[in-house]
């Protein structure tokens, strides 16, 4: 680093301080771990990537059900790129379930869910059925056959839960069947209420990890 | 087995080099095709000229302005949208004629033809344009768009980009 550089830097941290706050984040003390424990690192990283691929498809996609779908045949086949930053989106969402998934069985067969990363453990929980919720109302943007029919057929599972699922699955669904009304707070819901529970649960995540520090791997007997 | 301080570069140094490295080929690689992404409309290419027929040339009377609309079927993203357009023909004669757009040149606002003012009258910033569309005062830096025209089996005809 030249001189001139550090000089910069120096004047930056001086005014913002930010140096302390990178050095607790990464310059933080870890006992010797294993590969298992990039798993949560990655889910944030495809996290990132999903957040950043989707506001690049809302330039696009319209979520009405008579341009849903010929929107995203424009992204697929006229737009430069429009294959690869779907393609991304799409691989990524089932990526990223995968990754919670194993991150969490992580967790739980190294026991780290114990004292003092319960609240850790709670908030990991959530972001799972977030991711879920990501998923779930995500598949439905297309408005393809599938889709329609796996909203469809999940909305219609919410209606089994006793007394109050028929009141939760027009919540849902917007009235009592699936219409533009679904796509459009399908959508809502999809871009900004879950990213943004999402993306406070990862604060609060992350805060806690290099709060409490990360626990080492269990030895046998412990 | 030389001692730490003998390494050209440190583990640290190398492993940082190396997520900086790993980094900016994912940032070039997903980041260079998202400008395309973006800016991919704006490269679609315009339509083709064509002529398209507004009426009959004797229904435009001499020396006032009479307006005509014509409508271009053309291709919006993956749509087929169907643009109305508005044009002001204007003769002296009968047989030499002036049509103008209605888009004025200041910031593309539509004219219209303003018996009682003598003007096509731009309403967003008070333009104003006499019959032929020279700029009479206001904004305007141009006079309005002349389109080229023909008058074929007496039907008045313009030339424009689908």
């Amino acid at each position: 680093m030249t001189t001139r550089t550090a000089q910069l830097l120096d004047w930056l941290d001086e005014r913002m301080g930010l140096l302390a706050i990178w050095d607790t984040v990464f310059d933080r003390k870890v006992p010797k771990v294993n590969w298992w424990y990039t798993l949560g690192s990655a889910t944030l990283f495809v996290a990132i990537m999903q957040a950043a691929t989707g506001i690049f498809l809302s330039i696009y996609y319209v979520p009405t059900p008579e341009e849903a779908y010929n929107s995203i045949e424009y992204i697929m086949n006229d737009v430069a790129f429009g294959w690869l930053v779907r393609g991304m989106h799409h691989w990524g969402a089932t990526l990223m379930v995968l990754l919670v998934f194993l991150h969490m069985l992580r967790v739980f067969f190294y026991a780290a869910y114990k004292y003092p990363r319960e609240v850790t453990w709670i908030t990991g929980v959530l972001l799972l059925l977030v991711t879920l919720g990501l998923g779930f109302t995500g598949y439905l943007l297309p408005w393809n056959q599938r889709s329609y029919w796996a909203t469809a057929v999940g909305s219609s599972i919410v209606a089994t839960i006793p007394l109050i699922g028929e009141f939760l699955m027009r919540v849902l669904r917007g009235g009592d069947d699936l219409s533009f009304l679904t796509l459009s707070r399908f959508y809502g819901v999809h871009i900004w209420f879950l990213p943004a529970a999402l993306f406070s649960l990862i604060g609060v995540h992350l805060y806690l990890v290099v709060r409490n520090g990360i626990s080492w791997v269990p030895k046998r007997g412990e | 087995m030389p001692k730490k301080t003998d390494y050209m570069i440190s583990r640290r140094g190398f492993v940082g080099g190396v997520v900086g490295l790993v980094g900016g080929v994912i940032a070039v690689v997903v980041g260079l095709p998202v400008i395309g992404y973006i800016v991919s409309p704006a490269l679609a290419k315009g339509g083709e000229e064509e002529w398209i027929v507004l009426g009959p040339a004797s229904s435009v009377p001499q020396s006032v302005p009479t307006p005509f609309t014509y409508s271009l079927v053309k291709k919006v993203g993956w749509k087929i949208e169907r643009i109305n357009r508005t044009v002001y023909a204007v003769t002296e004669d009968g047989l030499d004629f002036a049509v103008l757009s209605d888009a004025c040149t200041h910031l593309s606002c539509k004219v219209t033809w303003q018996e009682e003012q003598d003007a096509y009258v731009c309403p967003c910033h008070d333009g104003f344009f006499d019959m032929w569309g020279s700029v009479i005062s206001g904004p305007p830096p141009k006079p309005l768009y002349r389109y080229e025209n023909k008058v074929e089996n007496e039907q008045l005809m313009i030339l424009v980009e689908a």
